[in-house]
C-alpha cells in the first residue's frame, strides 16, 4: 500500500499525485516510469516519474483523466493509499553532453520532460523547451521549465499564450537561424510526437520519443507493449520507452493503442452510471 | 523359506478415479475441474500401495518426498499424520498435487504401473494437502533456533517459495521480494482457476508467511534496488525470477490487435480476474474464434480459457497428437471440453484488416519426416498447401525465456546463450558471489517441480554456506 501525499487537479482534465514511495524516489531516473493500481481490482496503468524528491521520499506523477481508472484516482485524497505502485520501470532517457536540444511536451509530456530537461541542463547541454496546448489554460508546470531550460517557447492551438498553431510550428522554430538542435526529444500524445518526428526528419536531426503504450507488468512478461521499430518488434517497458522517432511504426502504434477502446468507453459508462 | 507374518494382501489394481465436473457444464465456469478425492476414496486408493521396500517414487521425484509413508498414513486414516509427513519436504502440497507431472515422474515407475494399476500418488497429495488446508488452524513445525543470517528470495513463484520455505525452517531470516502485487508467480498469473483455485496458492503463501517468511509484494529487484544493494544487507542472494519473456512464432502480422503471447492472454484472465470484466477493471475482448498457436501445457490452458470466454478455441499444432508435449490428463481434458485440434498444421501469417485487427491465419500442411533431436518426428512442410482459417484471435503459446530484468542489471552474473543465468547444476550457485539462482531463471521454461527441486538443492546449498 502506497500512501498519497497530495492529489489534486491542475488544469482542466489533468491532475497531479505525490506518492511516498521512497526506494522509487531513491533510484528513479529521468524518464523512467511507474506502475499504479488504484485498487484491489483495479487494472494496472503505466505512469511516467514527472518529479521527486529523494529526502522527502516522494515521486509526483501527472496523469490525463481518460478512462474509469484514472477518474476513480482522482477521487483519491492525501493520507489515501494506493494498492500498487512499482517501479522505476523501462530503461532511463541516455543523457548525455549532446549540444543544443530541444525538448518538446504535450499534455502529460509537457510534465515527463521536466526531468528530462532538468538531467541534460545539468549536464551542460543547451536546452530549449517546447510546449504546446490547444489554449493557455492547459498549460502549467512553466515556472519549473524555466528553471531547467535556456529557453521556453509556448505554442497555443488558439493563439492565447505564445505562438499559435500547433506542433508544425516545429518547423518555422527549426527553420530560424542559427544552428539546429542535436537532438529533438518528445513527450506527450502519439499524435504530437509522430508529427513532431515528421518536422525533424527531413533535416536528419535525431529525435527520440518515449513511447506510451498499452501495459499490465511493465517487466517484459506480457508483451502487449509491442511496438515496431526499424523492422522489428521491440517491446516498450523492457527494450524502451525510448526510442528513435524517425524509426517507429506509427500507424501500427496508433492502431495498437486502440485495441480496448470499445470496453473503455462501456467501463466507463457504467461506472458514471454508478 | 521364512513364514510372512501377514496374510499375503490381494492385489488392487482399481485404481481410484477422481470425480470430476461433467465436461459440459465445466466448459461454461471457471471453476475447479477436477473435484478432488473423499476420504473414503482416498483411503481406499492408499490402501492399494505395495508400501514398496525399494520405493521407485520416491527416487523419481524431485523433492524426494516420503511417499509411501505418507500414503500409509492416509490408509491409516491419520491425515494429520501423512500431512507432517509430506510438508517435511513439499511446503506446497495442494499445488504440486495438482500440477506436477506425476505420470512422468513418481508414477512413472510405481510398481503397479506394469500392471495398469499404477497409484495416484499425485491426487492422493493433493487430497492430504486440501485436507489440512481445511482444518481451522494449519500445524506448523516446531520453530527453529535463529541462526541470525538474513536470505533475500527474488521471485514469489514455486522456486521462490520453496527455497523460503527450506531456508525459514533452517533458523535462517527470509525476505521475498516480488515483482508483481500477487505472490505465486506463474501460480497465480499463468495457471488458470480452474486447474489450480488462487485461494489455493494463497493458503499455501500464507502458510510460509506464518511460518514468518517476509514479503514485498510491487518489489522489481534490478529497477527498485539493485542486487549489489541487497547483497550489503543479506548474507545470500537467491533468483528464482522465472521465464517471463514471451516468445512470438517469427511470422508476419504478430502485432495485430488480437494477437496475444500466452503470458498475456492469461494474466489477464488469471492475476488481473479479466473474467469477471467489468467488475474488475482490467479490459478483455470477448473473441469468437480463437486460434493457439503450441501444443504444451499452457496452451491448453489458453485453449481451455478461451472456451470458457465463449469462444470456438482451435490448437494449431504443427505435429501430430503423439507428439503434444502437454500432459494426456490436460489434452484428454481440452478434447472433452470442446477444444478442437488441427494437427500438422504451420501458421506461417496472421492476416488482419485495416482496423488492425486479426481475420485470419495462413497455414501449410505438413508431414511427419525423421525423428529430431528431442526424438519426436519432425514436421516437414508439404510444399504448395498454403490455406486459410477464419480467426479473430491467435495466441502464441510457444514458450518463453529466461525474464531480463537481473541479468541486465546484475554486473559479474555469467549469463548463458539463451539468456539464462547460469548455475552449478548440484548447489545452484551462480558465477557471483552469494548469490544463488535456480528454476527457470537458470533452465529456461520448465515445470513447477523442477523448480521446485532445483530450488531445494539451492536453498541446501545457501544453508551450507551460511552455517560455514
Amino acid at each position: 500500500m502506497v500512501k498519497i501525499l497530495e492529489n489534486k487537479m491542475i488544469v482542466p482534465n489533468i491532475c497531479t499525485i505525490t506518492v511516498f514511495a521512497p526506494e522509487i524516489a531513491q533510484s528513479v531516473k529521468a524518464g523512467q516510469f511507474v506502475i499504479l493500481r488504484v485498487e484491489e481490482d483495479g487494472e494496472r496503468i503505466p505512469l511516467t516519474v514527472s518529479d521527486w524528491d529523494v529526502e522527502q521520499g516522494t515521486i509526483t506523477l501527472v496523469y490525463l483523466l481518460v478512462g474509469k481508472t484514472t477518474q476513480r484516482l482522482a477521487t483519491f485524497t492525501a493520507n489515501d493509499t494506493l494498492a500498487t505502485v512499482v517501479g522505476p520501470l523501462g530503461n532511463a532517457m541516455e543523457i548525455d553532453r549532446f549540444g543544443k536540444v530541444i525538448c518538446i511536451g504535450g499534455c502529460y509530456g509537457i510534465a515527463s520532460i521536466y526531468p528530462i530537461a532538468k538531467a541534460l541542463k545539468e549536464k551542460g547541454n543547451q536546452v530549449t523547451i517546447i510546449v504546446e496546448a490547444r489554449s493557455s489554460y492547459l498549460l502549467f508546470w512553466q515556472k519549473k521549465l524555466k528553471s531547467v531550460s535556456d529557453q521556453l517557447i509556448v505554442i497555443t492551438r488558439d493563439g492565447s499564450q505564445g505562438m499559435p498553431g500547433h506542433i508544425g510550428k516545429l518547423q518555422t522554430i527549426l527553420a530560424a537561424p542559427g544552428t539546429p538542435p542535436d537532438r529533438v526529444i518528445v513527450n506527450g500524445c502519439n499524435y504530437l510526437m509522430m508529427r513532431a518526428a515528421q518536422e525533424t526528419s527531413p533535416m536528419n536531426i535525431k529525435t527520440i520519443v518515449s513511447l506510451n503504450t498499452l501495459m499490465i507488468d511493465g517487466t517484459g512478461m506480457c508483451g502487449v507493449c509491442r511496438v515496431t521499430v526499424n523492422s522489428s518488434t521491440k517491446f516498450a517497458c523492457v527494450d524502451g520507452p525510448h526510442f528513435d522517432a524517425h524509426e517507429v511504426d506509427w500507424d501500427e502504434l496508433t492502431q495498437r493503442r486502440k485495441a480496448y477502446l470499445s470496453e473503455e468507453s462501456q467501463t466507463m459508462r457504467s461506472s458514471q452510471a454508478q | 523359506m521364512p513364514e510372512d507374518p501377514k496374510p499375503k494382501p490381494k492385489i488392487d489394481l482399481n485404481r481410484r478415479e477422481m470425480p470430476k465436473q461433467e465436461e459440459h457444464i465445466r466448459s461454461h465456469n471457471f471453476l475447479e475441474v477436477a473435484l478432488g478425492y473423499t476420504s473414503e476414496l482416498a483411503m481406499a486408493e492408499a490402501r492399494r500401495c505395495l508400501q514398496c521396500k525399494k520405493p521407485f517414487c520416491v527416487s523419481d521425484c524431485p523433492v524426494q518426498i516420503k511417499i509411501p509413508e505418507f500414503i500409509q498414513a492416509i490408509a491409516d486414516g491419520d491425515f494429520a499424520a501423512g500431512s507432517r509427513i509430506l510438508k517435511e519436504r513439499n511446503s506446497l502440497p495442494s499445488v504440486c498435487g495438482r500440477v506436477c507431472p506425476q505420470e512422468e515422474q513418481c508414477e512413472k515407475h510405481c510398481s503397479l504401473s506394469k500392471r495398469g494399476g499404477t497409484i495416484a500418488i499425485g491426487r492422493l497429495e493433493r487430497f492430504l494437502g486440501d485436507w489440512e488446508g481445511a482444518q481451522s488452524e494449519m500445524a506448523l513445525p516446531e520453530a527453529v533456533h535463529p541462526t541470525g543470517k538474513k536470505v533475500a528470495i527474488i521471485g514469489g513463484g514455486p522456486a521462490g517459495l520453496t527455497a523460503a520455505a527450506d531456508l525459514i525452517k533452517a533458523g535462517h531470516q527470509v525476505v521475498i521480494y516480488e515483482a508483481l502485487h500477487k505472490m505465486g508467480g506463474v501460480l497465480y498469473y499463468g495457471i488458470p482457476e480452474f486447474r489450480l483455485p488462487k485461494t489455493i496458492v494463497d493458503r499455501e503463501v500464507d502458510y510460509l508467511r506464518r511460518l514468518g517468511v517476509e514479503m514485498h509484494t510491487d518489489f522489481v529487484v534490478g529497477k527498485t534496488r539493485s542486487m549489489d544493494s541487497l547483497l550489503e544487507d543479506f548474507d545470500a542472494v537467491f533468483v528464482a525470477t522465472g521465464a517471463g519473456l514471451p516468445w512470438f512464432m517469427e511470422m508476419p502480422g504478430n502485432n495485430f490487435n488480437g494477437v496475444y503471447s500466452a503470458n498475456e492472454y492469461l494474466t489477464r484472465i488469471n492475476l488481473m480476474k479479466g473474467y469477471t470484466y467489468p467488475r474488475n477493471d482490467t479490459p478483455i475482448k470477448r473473441h469468437k474464434k480463437v486460434a493457439v498457436l503450441g501444443g504444451g501445457n499452457v496452451a491448453m490452458d489458453c485453449a481451455r480459457t478461451a472456451l470458457r470466454l465463449g469462444a470456438e478455441a482451435t490448437i494449431v499444432y504443427r505435429r501430430s497428437r503423439t507428439e503434444l508435449p502437454a500432459r494426456l490428463e490436460e489434452i484428454e481434458n481440452a478434447e472433452e471440453e470442446g477444444v478442437q485440434f488441427r494437427y500438422l498444421t504451420l501458421p506461417v501469417r496472421t492476416i488482419g484488416d485495416d482496423r488492425f485487427n486479426v481475420t485470419a491465419l495462413e497455414c501449410l500442411k505438413m508431414e511427419l519426416g525423421e525423428p529430431d533431436a528431442s526424438g519426436r518426428r519432425s514436421p516437414v512442410p508439404v510444399p504448395g498447401s498454403e490455406f486459410i482459417l477464419p480467426f479473430d484471435s491467435v495466441i502464441h503459446a510457444i514458450g518463453n525465456s529466461p525474464n531480463p530484468l537481473i541479468p541486465q542489471t546484475t554486473p559479474g552474473l555469467t549469463i548463458g546463450k539463451k539468456g539464462n543465468v547460469v548455475i552449478d547444476s548440484e548447489t545452484g550457485k551462480t558465477s557471483k558471489e552469494r548469490v544463488w539462482a535456480g528454476g527457470d531463471i537458470a533452465t529456461g521454461a520448465a515445470t513447477v517441480i523442477s523448480a521446485m527441486g532445483a530450488a531445494r538443492k539451492a536453498a541446501s546449498s545457501i544453508h551450507e554456506f551460511l552455517m560455514s
